[in-house]
């Protein structure tokens, strides 16, 4: 068992979810920060999840891949996800990527926080 | 195998376990001499992330049913003009045209295939061998 990647807290029924490291590229990591993620979404009801990359200065295709099989869990549960505090550069990857269109995301902590259903 | 159109001239050469502190250290090497250089944050952001994706495609998809510890053979050269990154593995290749686009609608929630297009999308120039086990990354200084 290794250390978590993820710092998880809850506010005010939105989980948010911070990483701990600043390049999201080890695929057992990757792994790892899925399988912490979705048993959040399986623990809950309707989730509403989060994520913040603040602290995020590289990701990886990989990266991605997890953010969407989440993004595809939440869904199926009718719940919401929602990304911010992305740099830039790594913002650039979504646009490259197109998934800026499948994603929501927010440049702050407290604006994805007002963009939460009900 | 390389060809002319993958081969790097002058170029240093390590053979890499699948061991993520190794991989770690060989790509910060490798942005340690484009930093010395002049190359600038963004092109090692772009060379950081290209290096990643073809280190793991290697990995993940050429050595898949391979033993794990067979290595990828990786070259690599560090000009002041452009940088050119060789991942070559041993696996049987594949057919880097026969991929799906990720980008398009219906492809957008599949987790995985987009390895492939960031190569091209942030280097300057990308090629594979005929086998389709061997790919060149060429990043070029921005004028």
């Amino acid at each position: 068992m290794t250390d978590s990647r993820l710092r998880i807290s809850d506010n005010g029924g939105v989980t948010l979810v911070e990483f701990v490291d600043r390049n999201i590229l080890d695929e057992a990591n990757i792994q790892a920060i899925n399988e912490e993620i979705t048993a959040v979404i399986e623990q809950a009801q309707i989730p509403k999840i989060l994520i913040s990359f603040s602290n995020v200065d590289h990701l990886s295709s990989a990266a991605l891949g997890a953010l969407i099989t989440i993004n595809n869990k939440i869904r199926e549960k009718n719940g919401e996800l929602h990304l911010a505090n992305i740099d830039p550069q790594i913002y650039e990857v979504f646009v490259i990527t197109r998934l800026n269109k499948l994603f929501n995301i927010h440049d702050t902590t407290d604006e994805a926080h007002t963009a939460f259903a009900g | 195998m390389s060809d002319s159109h993958t081969h790097i001239e002058g170029a240093s050469a390590v053979d890499l376990q699948h061991d993520r502190k190794k991989v770690s250290s060989l790509i910060d090497k490798i942005l340690g001499l484009a930093e010395s250089k002049g190359f600038g944050t963004s092109s090692l952001f772009a060379i950081r992330l290209a290096i990643e994706e073809g280190i793991t495609n290697a990995f993940e998809h050429g050595h898949e049913g391979l033993d794990p510890s067979t290595p990828v053979h990786i070259e690599y050269a560090v000009s002041h003009n452009d940088i050119q990154i060789a991942i070559e593995d041993q696996g049987p290749g594949f057919s880097p045209d026969a991929l799906p686009d990720p980008t398009l609608i219906e492809n957008l929630s599949k987790p995985s295939g987009r390895g492939v297009m960031l190569m091209q999308a942030y280097m300057s120039e990308v090629h594979f061998n005929k086998a389709g086990n061997r790919v060149k990354l060429r990043y070029i200084r921005p004028s």
